[in-house]
């Protein structure tokens, strides 16, 4: 297939794994920050082809892990109202809130449903005008535009049965607040590429020169992992801290344009909680004033709702790429995908759930 | 809302095997073809309804009867649409429980069906059911020769679900099972892999691709009747219904106490299927399909087993895909693309599509 099975050839990343070992002369740690690159690493053993001097540790990339505890608890709350069609995407329905999940609300008779795309909830909401339907807005940047596109479209059409909870969050400030931490072991990142594809990839040249850390702007392949690796170990035994772009098929430097004034017309941004780490500041969306009468939180009043994490589970710095899954004393006994005790446990994107499917043993 | 933990204890008595704190309620992972329906089975209606037929694990359950050697199977279809590409309902649950009943290596017989209709289900779908039934039932030559009918209020179904349940003639010498798998034992499927769920997810959630993908339902009788005919060491079959590849080879590798290896590079996938699972961040190993088959076979019989397959149209595209080695623990391993090594897993409950 094109575009797919070329980037899975054996004997290119045989050969691309040679290169890297060529390369690499001494111990590094890269960081690939996409959950989509974690999994495609995890499932294709990607990991096992590179030099053992080479550490790969997953990112926050992944937008259900990320999601807090308290956002959960929400889209529960909201979801179990009578009334409401609760729409959500579905790695979503299975994340443990600090009671049940979303899966559970519908077996009790919520009206929860799974969608493949934001603008389905609008087409939703106007052929139930007498419901509330309420869109789950989850993910980075890279779903960003497809929900501000459903505001936008449902603002047009004057919806006024329409609203989104929004949990919306940004790579950079993630990055920063890793590469700030006393604990940092990383030392290079692997940029996740769809990000990028919408947002381009300046942002992140003030990060790669403050921090001397080179960012590498990476698809989702194996030939794409593995040369996205390459291109950083390079940097790194040559001692450079630049922004590269292995991603070129996809992603331009300004990135898509069109698809980021839509998100600057309908979000702005604004400090978000990240399940395991606490608030980052400028790290998320949030509603533009003129497009406050969409916020859920806002519409339901369960905007100063909080909830508090769980202790035992260590997403947060699984996340942060200071521990491994398997490093956490839960793993694989009581935290599995049939129980998850954190997000990471839950979505097939998650560095837990990756492990747990192939490296168990 | 708060965060504290539910401190009320739900469990109902200590004679139910399933946590109960956990599942309170039935979720539809429950009949996912994954884990959590493994973990009913295993844990409740195998203990409670026990007995050496159904211990076995088998698809269908098959026992002497005066001298005849019979196989006897029950499946329920409550599939949404009722009409799909490449097939509807009714010809589904004729094809699924004449293929039920092959995988035991029976040749089927006699069908009975359950209509659980709802009310203001449309006289002329309801036809359009049963004549399909009748047409997939005329090309399997078995006949449904008893049947039941209910009603329930609009509301409490879902337009239409069938029950079937077959019964077929075993041949004296076939021994089919999940323990006679042993060590090198090749592994062969039917054909591609994924179609029918794609197929139906495609309709279910108005996804359109540049093809109509159509379902893989079929019946598999004649091509498994020519292996045992022609005297080849087949050792296990099982259909690739619910949970796909994965599911049955670790189910499999579980009943037999054996490795399984499959090299992910032969398992034969459309190129339009494998396209619809990437953009909906799927993988087909956990797709269902309805007309395809995993056999077990004596390595000697391998090639010999294929050149059969590849004379049935259902099967002509039938092709090795692994092995069976052994190992103290089951396990399935996969062989992945780019050359390396990996557990393949059962799945917990449905596959959930990926945000991005």
């Amino acid at each position: 297939m094109k575009f797919m099975q070329e980037y899975r050839d054996a004997e290119a990343a045989r050969k691309i794994s040679k290169a890297i070992h060529q390369i690499t002369t001494r111990p590094w740690t890269i960081m690939e920050v996409c959950g989509g690159q974690t999994h495609a690493i995890v499932k294709f053993g990607i990991d096992n082809l590179l030099p053992e001097q080479i550490t790969l540790v997953h990112g926050p990339g992944c937008p259900v892990c990320v999601t807090p505890l308290e956002l959960i608890d929400k889209a529960i709350y909201i979801a179990s109202r009578p009334n409401v069609i609760f729409c959500s995407f579905g790695d979503m329905l299975r994340v443990p809130g600090s009671q049940k999940d979303l899966f559970t609300v519908k077996a009790e008779g919520g009206d929860v449903r799974m969608v493949y795309s934001p603008l389905d909830a609008v087409k939703m909401a106007e052929k139930y005008p007498d419901k509330e339907v309420v869109f789950f807005a989850v993910g980075f940047e890279t779903t960003a535009p497809t929900t501000a596109m459903a505001v936008y479209q449902a603002e047009q059409k004057g919806l006024k049965n329409f609203s989104m909870l929004v949990s919306h969050v940004l790579v950079p400030p993630a990055i920063e607040t890793i590469l700030s931490s006393p604990n940092n072991k990383v030392q290079g990142f692997l940029a996740a590429g769809h990000v990028c594809a919408v947002m381009g990839y300046h942002e992140y040249m003030p990060l790669a020169k403050k921090y001397r850390v080179p960012i590498v702007v990476t698809g989702f392949e194996p030939l794409d992992i593995l040369q996205g690796v390459y291109m950083c170990i390079k940097q790194l035994e040559e001692g450079r801290a630049e922004v590269e772009n292995q991603y070129t098929r996809t992603v331009r430097k300004e990135g898509n344009r069109p698809a980021q004034q839509l998100i600057q017309e309908v979000f702005r941004v604004v400090p978000r909680k990240w399940r395991g780490v606490g608030e980052i500041p400028h790290s998320g969306l949030g509603f533009q004033p003129r497009y406050a009468h969409f916020d859920a939180e806002k519409r339901f009043d369960i905007a100063h709702y909080t909830t508090d994490e769980s202790s035992e589970c260590i997403a947060g710095l699984v996340l942060q790429g200071v521990k491994k899954p398997n490093e956490c004393a839960l793993f694989a006994t009581d935290c599995t995908p049939e129980h998850p005790r954190g997000a990471p446990m839950v979505s097939s994107e998650g560095a837990c759930a990756a492990y747990y499917r192939y490296r168990r043993n | 809302m708060s965060n504290k933990t539910q401190g009320a204890d739900l469990s109902m008595g200590p004679v139910c095997p399933i946590p109960i704190r956990e599942y309170p309620q039935v979720l539809l992972a429950h009949g996912g073809g994954g884990k959590l329906m493994h973990q009913l089975i295993q844990k409740m209606f195998g203990p409670t309804f026990a007995n050496p037929l159904l211990d076995t694990g088998h698809d269908g359950a098959v026992f002497s009867l005066q001298g005849k050697r019979l196989a006897f199977t029950t499946d329920s279809y409550v599939i949404n649409p009722i009409v799909f590409p490449g097939g509807d309902i009714g010809s589904l649950a004729v094809h699924g429980t004449v293929n039920d009943l092959a995988m035991c290596g029976a040749r089927p017989l006699y069908l009975s069906v359950g209509f659980i209709l709802e009310e203001g289900l449309p006289m002329e779908t309801l036809w359009q059911v049963v004549q399909s039934m009748k047409a997939a039932a005329d090309r399997c030559e078995v006949q449904i020769v008893t049947g039941d009918t209910k009603v329930v209020d609009k509301g409490k179904g879902d337009g239409i679900f069938i029950n079937t349940s077959g019964v077929g003639v075993v041949g004296d010498a076939v021994d089919i099972r999940p323990q006679r798998i042993s060590q090198g034992d090749v592994i062969i499927v039917s054909g591609d892999l994924g179609r029918h769920g794609i197929a139906i997810m495609a309709v279910r959630e108005g996804l359109e691709f540049e093809s109509v993908i159509e379902s893989d339902s079929a019946p598999v009788v004649e091509p498994i009747l020519d292996l045992l005919q022609a005297g080849i060491a087949v050792h296990c079959l099982r259909d690739l219904t619910r949970g796909g590849l994965a599911s049955a080879t670790n189910e499999l590798a579980e009943a037999a106490g054996v490795q399984i290896e499959i090299d992910e590079r032969s398992v034969p996938i459309r190129d339009d299927v494998r396209a619809a699972c990437e953009i909906l961040g799927l993988d087909p190993l956990y797709i269902a399909n309805e007309g395809r088959f995993m056999a077990f076979v004596a390595e000697k019989d391998a090639h010999r087993a294929i050149e059969i397959l590849h004379r049935h149209a259902v099967s002509k595209q039938a092709t090795i895909i692994g092995q069976v080695r052994q190992s103290d623990r089951p396990v399935v391993v996969l062989h992945s693309q780019i050359g390396t090594r990996r557990i393949l897993d059962m799945i917990s409950g449905e596959q959930l599509p990926r945000i991005c």
